[in-house]
This record gives structure tokens, sequence and C-alpha cells, in this order.
């Protein structure tokens, strides 16, 4: 992280001259921040996982007494295994049953300097697959974005993102809903960030067809989810 | 031999107890009937029983993710708040239904005041996004703003008629604590009882939230309660009759 990097000379210098010192370091962060969206280095594709809720936030209660927090934790895993397998770097913001805050969920997915941060849920309402890109009005980067407001410079990479995985879970037979929402942590988040709440899979006539722990379906969305995003890392690496 | 002078000690006692057990209760009654003419609890005013008035509900559909209006006909008071809270009970009562699209247990209990006040201004607002973001959806959109608010003036009494206010839902624990998790359906809920006070108040452009009179972080885990949502330019995306 470059706050540490050039703050570590400061330590050793005068009381008087830390004032100095923290201009130095500010100056040196500001074409940083300047930056609307930090490119990654060439032919790296970072994907970012949370799965959302973990330790005391059991997130919703779904069918057999299934915790959300442990659904998105599976669907976390099963979905890195399938994009490591191509070839894609995956940064998760939890591994474990562990309470993780918002904020923190957002500097991970920030600091992976990410092309895609996906927050993982799971309802029993509704069918398919619903996507959400923040609510927030699209704006052009700040020098130094506001933590609550950052999404706001990404948003329009976030709706690209959002369109590009909703063709691809469309192609695979998935239902798809997306919407305007900002569930936590994905205002914050610096990078084409989506939500993705998965919901039981329901017939034309309502009757749920594939529930939440039918495992084919699971395997299903994972799959479409990763099928989705080595679509979106060739949109991305095109010029 | 009981001695005479015993005998009429005894009498006079035994009279002198049964006059004063009369007293006694006759000092209850008094006492009593001063109670129940300082609690009179006739009522002083005829009940008002508002006449039906169309009202204009935007009740949520899970299945697809929609807001469709649906036009009501019940008793709606002449005070705004009260009919905040009346609209919104009927709007519950529809949720709570067994057959509801948007099954939320609670019912109109679940709503415990709505206040109205003045709204104030929020630096940089944008009107609401209502429209899907792309052909393929049909959800309604709502903005949501961080509430930077301004000081507000102090507006004439004719712009006081007409400014915009800021309603607040004081929503009861039970009804957060049972609602259905998840980031749509508690939108849908949010932005329901958003366009609901929207549709049937027009001069109601911000709303809040609280929970047994507190703030509350999230609805049920997703939807964030802590924020000013803008009912701007919520529209209703089709009529249809229950």
């Amino acid at each position: 992280m470059p706050v540490s990097l050039i703050n570590r000379p400061c330590i050793q210098v005068l009381r008087g001259q830390r004032l100095l010192c923290a201009l130095m370091a500010l100056a040196a962060l500001l074409p940083l921040a300047a930056q609307p969206a930090p490119p990654a280095p060439q032919g790296r594709f970072v994907v970012v996982l949370d799965a959302a809720h973990g330790g005391d936030d059991t997130g919703g209660r779904l069918a057999n007494n299934q915790l959300e927090k442990s659904f998105t934790l599976a669907l976390s895993v099963r979905l890195r295994s399938l994009l490591a397998a191509r070839g894609i770097q995956v940064v998760t913001t939890r591994d474990s049953d562990a309470t993780i805050a918002p904020d923190k969920r957002a500097e991970i997915a920030n600091h992976a300097q990410a092309q895609a941060c996906l927050s993982l849920h799971a309802s029993e309402s509704g069918s398919g697959l619903h996507l959400f890109v923040s609510s927030l009005t699209p704006a052009q980067s700040a020098r130094i974005p506001a933590w609550k407001t950052a999404q706001a410079a990404w948003v329009t990479r976030s709706l690209k993102l959002a369109g590009v995985l909703n063709s691809a879970l469309l192609h695979t037979g998935m239902s798809v809903t997306m919407a305007r929402s900002s569930p936590p942590s994905i205002d914050s988040m610096t990078c084409p960030a989506i939500a993705v709440e998965i919901a039981p899979e329901q017939n034309a006539g309502h009757e749920i067809t594939a529930p939440l722990d039918d495992t084919n379906y699971q395997a299903r969305v994972a799959a479409a989810l990763a099928a989705a995003l080595v679509e979106w890392r060739s949109e991305a690496r095109q010029p | 031999m009981i001695p005479r002078y015993q005998v009429y000690l005894f009498g006079f006692l035994l009279l002198a107890s049964l006059a004063m057990s009369a007293v006694l209760w006759h000092l209850r009654e008094r006492a009593h009937q001063r109670l129940l003419a300082g609690q009179d609890s006739a009522p002083t005013s005829a009940p008002a029983v508002a006449p039906d008035e169309p009202a204009a509900l935007l009740v949520a559909n899970d299945s697809d993710g929609s807001l469709l209006t649906q036009l009501h006909s019940l008793p709606l008071p002449d005070d705004p708040g009260a009919r905040a809270h009346a609209v919104l009970g009927k709007l519950l009562d529809l949720y709570a239904a067994p057959d509801a699209a948007h099954p939320v247990p609670g019912g109109a209990g679940s709503v415990l005041q709505v206040f109205l006040l003045p709204a104030p201004e929020i630096a940089g607002a944008v009107p609401a996004a209502t429209k899907p973001i792309d052909s393929n959806s049909s959800t309604v959109v709502i903005l949501p703003r961080d509430s930077r608010a301004k000081t507000p003036g102090s507006p004439p009494q004719d712009a006081q008629q007409s400014s915009p206010l800021l309603a607040v839902v004081n929503l009861t624990g039970s009804f957060a604590a049972n609602h259905p998790s998840g980031i749509e359906t508690e939108m849908l809920t949010v932005l329901s009882i958003c366009g609901t006070l929207r549709a049937n108040l027009p001069r109601v452009t911000q709303v809040r939230f609280l929970v047994d009179g507190h703030q509350r972080a999230t609805l049920a885990g997703h939807a964030d309660l802590t924020r000013t949502y803008l009912t701007g330019d919520l529209l209703p995306s089709g009529d249809s009759h229950p």
C-alpha cells in the first residue's frame, strides 16, 4: 500500500519536520488519487469475490435452515476454483466463517485493484439471479474520493460489467433481474462492482424448479458466473 | 353471674361498633361516587368517520421485481400524518395477506408512526432514477442519497403550505425481524413504501426510516435504512385495480 511505504521515512524525522514530511507524503499520494481507475498491469486480471455476511452476521435463513453466510461462502469457494482454472487471479474477502465489516470488505477489494468485484448474496425471494449496481449517480473521479461514494466514479464501468454478466447469464438460460441498489460495502469499492443475489429458479408458473440447496443448481450458477467473468475479461482486454 | 355494669358496657361497645361501621360504609360510598364523577368516560365528541377515498399503492411483486400501482378505496383522514399512516397500513396489510406477491408478515400494525417534517434541502440532489437499467429488467429503481442537508431557512407562510416534506416512517422491530432477507425483497419493501407515500402525499420528497424509534443499519441485512430516500421521480409503472 503506497501510504505505508511513503510514511515509513517519516518515522525517523525530527518532530519539527513531521508537517513537511506529511505534506510530502500527501503530495506523493495526489497523482495516485487523481487517476480515476488505476490500471492493473497488462495481462493481470483480478476478480474479487466477496462472500456476504459471515460470523455473527448470519444473513438470511434459506431453505432447509441453511444460512446465507454458509451459502455465499460455498459459492465463493466454488467460483474461485472455476476462475483459477481459467487463469483468473481471485481475491476473496473471507475464506472462513468470520465476521468482516463492510468497510473492511471494500478495503480488500480496493487494495486488489480488481477488474471485477462481485458481492455474493442469496435469498429465497424472487427467482434466478439478481444483479445490483450501485445506485450512486455516475460522477467524475475526484482527486481524493469520498469513502462512502467512491463507487460513483466506477458506476459506468459497473453498469457495463452488469450488461456483460446479464448477456452471458441469459445465454446460459438463467433468468436475470437487474436493478440499482446499494447493499453494504458496494458504494466504497473502487472497481467495477456488482452485488449478485442468487434466488431459487422458478418456472413460468412461479413453481420452484431448482431450490438453493440443489447442488446442481449451485454448480450451474457458479459455472455461469465464471463464464460471464471470462467474457468480461475478453471485453476488458479490448482497447 | 355477669355484673350489670359489664352488660351495659358490652351493649354500648356493640352499638358504637355498629355505628362506626355504618359511618365507614357511608364514607366509602361517598368516596366511590366522587371517584366515578371524576372519571367521566362519556365521549366528548363524536368519532370522526373518514369517507372512503381512492388511494394509489405501489405494490411490490417478488416474481419479477416490479412495483405496480394498485388503486384502493379506503377511509383517509384529513391529517397528512394520519393519511400517510393509513395508506402504509393498507399497503402492509396487502403484503401480510396469504396470497401476497411480496409476502411480508406484520400488516398494518407494523407502522408505528409516520412523522412529516419540513424536508431539508439536499446539496447536489439529483432526481431519482426510476427506469430499469436495461430493457430486459422491469425493476423500478429509486436512488437513495446520502443526507447532506443544508440548514433550512425560514420560508414564508405560503411557501410552507407547498414546501416539500420529509416523512419519517417508524416501523416495529418485529416487522424488521420477520422481514424476508434479500437485497431485492428488502429494496422492494422500501421502494414501495416510498412510492406509496409519494403517490398519496405529493409533498413528500424524502423518506427516512426508524425501527422502534431508533436508527437501524439495514432492514433485514441488506437494504440501507440509514439513508434518506428521495422519492422525486418515482413513477408508477402502471395502474391496476385489485
